[in-house]
């Protein structure tokens, strides 16, 4: 059968390309993409993009969107973070977020859970002011955050705040394949538990044991005391989620442990160590030159200035920024490492964890 | 800002420095005064104007694919009427407001790929590139800087009694008017500085030939779209199609040039010698801004067909701004003239090229001939008024 209609595939195809390449002729200088993103956004061809469906709240700062994706959507593994471009104020931005949803809804849908932080200006736009309908730009899903298989025998996952969200992702879709699962959650208050009720009914079903700590009133969880919560915890395969504070100390735990290969972390905000000079930053192709300082990524230096900048996870992990670096130094915010490039120098560097540390010129 | 070369003696009284009245301080303070109201308007750049640049670009596409629509059955000669009407209005809508704005970078703050001037290419035969660095790079640095701004007079026209006159000008106001009529191949030979490049033997080198047959792909698939896969599309309608669509690209260039023209060749708009922009500050520079460009007057409609360079005086200060913003900001800019006892040139499409027109007749003469002709124009021109107001006078004795 698949013999028989690959012929007939590849015919149909270069018909296809034939067609599209008349249709350029038919609306150059735009593209008949273009033209068809107006009636059918969503559409397989187009890039991909999502309508937003849904907005559930979950506590006082966060909410849950049913996102419907375009047809392009490749699906995710549980635990997987995607990106989103929202327009804030008439400005694209671009952020991750871990995906909450079953992965095989019937209606294709996904959702993600967003934690509205101080000043954040796109977790305050979705939190606060986004309506259903709203058409957002999408990625497909990333991340090796994720439950290998087979699945483990004893499981724990560590997490804080909006940390929670992969980890849900996770739970909803492979609880029942699971037989010995801890979560510990930490969170300021009881009402600030994002999916308090679902983790307290998987809790009495027996599926998970429940640790919840109230960060208000017990004070933050310190991991010297895990002895005393999971006994076995350095036997358990462990996903950690959460503030950097937590999540560094819990790497130093479990490599003193010995047993650092059963951590797996997932962290939504670069570690920035190193700070310096900046200086004076050329975007070549754009033709702006902006000044710099030695603390702020190039990524947001451009942004800021206008330019086309890639971007992804927009911490140093996915490289979906990297750009060529022609001339000047820059420094890795994550070690103080000081990159340099001469003309005809093919160095490439991640704009989300870079600064400028001198005068520096990035072809974008 | 001394040597200024005013063309204009009966709108000032100073004929040879319209800013003679200012002090260095003044000056500084406009730039200050200039400065600070670009920061206010960066700074309220948001939603509302993000929709209305997207509405514009949803509004000119649907306008393009209606009105090309309506011409496969322009064998009809209603549907061939609405059709080239519908088509003009929406290639002068995608040039102006659309192509123009974009690619100066107005929209960029929105980080949108598909409205970027990195990314924008426009319904022109000049690749968009070219036309920034001619167009943002040259003549915005140097407006009306004899010998630096290629716009002024393309190279081809004298536009100011400094520029030396030879027997070439004469013909002028012939070569104006072809210009208007392919204005977007005058756009792209000047972009691709064809005359210097063919005087000076540029155009032996391998940068120069790339250059050109970029342009010749872009005059090519122009072309291909225009006058042949439309008029194909349209079966028997092919002749009436290909027709519409020249019409609409005739009409597109003579609307582009005549507003494009009233932007800088108008009486009362000043032009600079070279030597007046070394070591230009800030100030200076927006004072050279002010004085070397008009505007037109008009309703809303007419400053978004002209994409908002009815407000050239706000788009030259102020080139990136969104264009949106010009009508809001111009009453303030008008101020600003007004206090600073400066010339703000504004007036009605009609007036303000015939204003130019006048100028590119009379420049094409030798200076004293061309006095004369002038002296006797106005003349002509004060003839009928006077005998209206005459006119007028006896009715209301009467
Ligand atoms: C792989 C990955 C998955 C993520 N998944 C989720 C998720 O499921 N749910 C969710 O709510 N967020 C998630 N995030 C974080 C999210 O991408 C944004 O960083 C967050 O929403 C803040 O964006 P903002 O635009 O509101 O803040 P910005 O305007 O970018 O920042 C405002 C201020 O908040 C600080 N800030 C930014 N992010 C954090 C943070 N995470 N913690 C504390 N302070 C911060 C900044 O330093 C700044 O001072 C994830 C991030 C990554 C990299
Ligand atoms: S954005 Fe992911 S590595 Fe820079």
């Amino acid at each position: 059968m698949a013999v028989v209609a690959t012929p007939w595939r590849g015919a149909f195809a270069s018909l296809r390309a034939r067609a599209a390449r008349i249709a350029e002729f038919v609306t150059t200088p735009v593209l008949p993409s273009d033209y068809l993103d107006m009636i059918s956004p969503l559409r397989a061809s187009a890039d991909l993009r999502g309508r937003i469906e849904e907005v559930h709240p979950e506590t006082r700062d966060a909410v849950t969107l049913v996102i419907q994706p375009g047809g392009g959507w490749r699906g995710h593994v549980p635990g997987q973070y995607v990106r989103i471009g929202v327009d804030v104020d008439g400005v694209r931005q671009w952020r991750a977020y871990s995906l909450t949803s079953r992965a095989d809804r019937a209606d294709g849908r996904i959702s993600i859970t967003v934690k509205a932080m101080p000043d954040g200006v796109v977790s305050n736009y979705l939190v606060r002011r986004v309506r259903p309908g709203t058409l957002i730009q999408l990625d497909q899903a990333k991340g090796d955050f994720t439950l290998p298989a087979p699945r483990p025998a004893k499981a724990l996952f560590v997490t804080a705040g909006s940390g929670i969200t992969p980890v849900m992702g996770m739970l909803r879709n492979a609880v029942s394949e699971l037989d010995d699962v801890v979560v510990v959650h930490s969170a300021p208050q009881p009402r600030d538990v994002i999916f308090a009720d679902e983790l307290r009914r998987l809790a009495e079903q027996g599926q998970i044991r429940l640790v919840e700590r109230h960060t208000d009133v017990e004070g933050m969880l310190n991991l010297a005391a895990l002895d005393g919560i999971v006994a076995d915890w350095a036997e358990r395969e462990t996903w950690a989620c959460g503030p950097t504070g937590l999540l560094d100390a819990a790497e130093k735990q479990w490599s003193d442990a010995g047993v650092p290969d059963r951590l797996h972390i997932e962290r939504f905000r670069p570690t920035v160590v190193v700070t310096g000079e900046g200086g004076d930053v050329t975007f070549s192709n754009t033709g702006t030159t902006v000044a710099a300082d030695g603390a702020t990524p190039l990524l947001d230096t451009g942004e800021r200035a206008g330019v086309l900048m890639p971007s992804g996870c927009r911490m140093g992990i996915c490289f979906g920024c990297v750009a060529p670096l022609r001339t000047g130094a820059v420094r890795d915010l994550r070690n103080g490492q000081i990159t340099t490039a001469e003309p005809g120098d093919d160095v490439r560097i991640q704009t989300c964890v870079s600064a400028a540390a001198g005068t520096c010129d990035i072809e974008l | 800002m001394t040597a200024v070369l005013s063309e204009c003696p009966d709108v000032r009284p100073d004929p040879d420095d319209p800013t003679a009245h200012l002090t260095t301080e003044d000056i500084e303070n406009i730039g200050k005064e200039l400065d600070a109201l670009r920061e206010e308007v960066i700074a309220s750049r948001g939603e509302r104007d993000a929709a209305y640049i997207r509405r514009v670009i949803d509004v000119q596409r649907k306008l393009e694919l209606g009105s090309r629509g309506v011409l496969l059955f322009s064998l009809f000669p209603p549907a061939w009427v609405l059709g080239t009407a519908g088509l003009s209005v929406a290639k002068i809508l995608e040039n102006m407001e659309i192509g123009h704005n974009v690619m100066h970078g107005q929209w960029d703050w929105m980080r949108d790929p598909k409205i970027h001037s990195t990314s924008w290419e426009w319904d022109n035969v000049s690749p968009s590139d070219q036309w920034k660095r001619a167009h943002n790079e040259m003549h915005h640095n140097y407006t009306n800087v004899i010998g630096k701004d290629g716009d002024l007079g393309y190279g081809l026209m004298r536009v100011s009694p400094d520029q030396p006159w030879s027997p070439f000008f004469l013909g002028q106001p012939l070569w104006n008017f072809i210009n208007a009529c392919f204005f977007e191949f005058g756009i792209a030979a000047y972009d691709l500085e064809l005359r210097d490049s063919l005087t000076d033997g540029r155009y032996k080198t391998p940068e120069f030939r790339e250059r050109a047959n970029r342009v010749l792909r872009k005059i090519r698939r122009q072309a291909t779209k225009d006058y042949v896969v439309h008029p194909l599309l349209s079966g028997p309608s092919a002749l009436q199609t290909l027709s519409a669509n020249f019409v609409a690209n005739l009409v597109r260039n003579l609307w582009t040039h005549s507003v494009i023209m009233c932007g800088h060749f108008p009486y009362g708009v000043d032009t600079f010698e070279k030597s007046s922009i070394e070591g230009e500050t800030r100030g200076q520079w927006y004072l050279r801004q002010m004085l070397g460009s008009a505007n037109i007057s008009g309703s809303p409609l007419m400053h978004l067909m002209t994409g908002n360079l009815s407000h050239q005086i706000e788009h030259h200060l102020f080139p990136d701004l969104p264009s949106n913003r010009y009508a809001e900001i111009a009453p303030r800019v008008r101020d600003l003239f007004e206090r600073y006892q400066l010339n703000y040139v504004t007036g009605p499409l009609p007036k303000q090229v015939a204003s130019a027109w006048r100028k590119i007749v009379l420049l094409s003469l030798p200076n004293d001939a061309a006095e004369r002709v002038d002296r006797a124009l106005t003349l002509f021109q004060r003839g009928p008024s006077q005998w209206v107001a005459r006119l007028a006078g006896r009715i209301r004795t009467a």
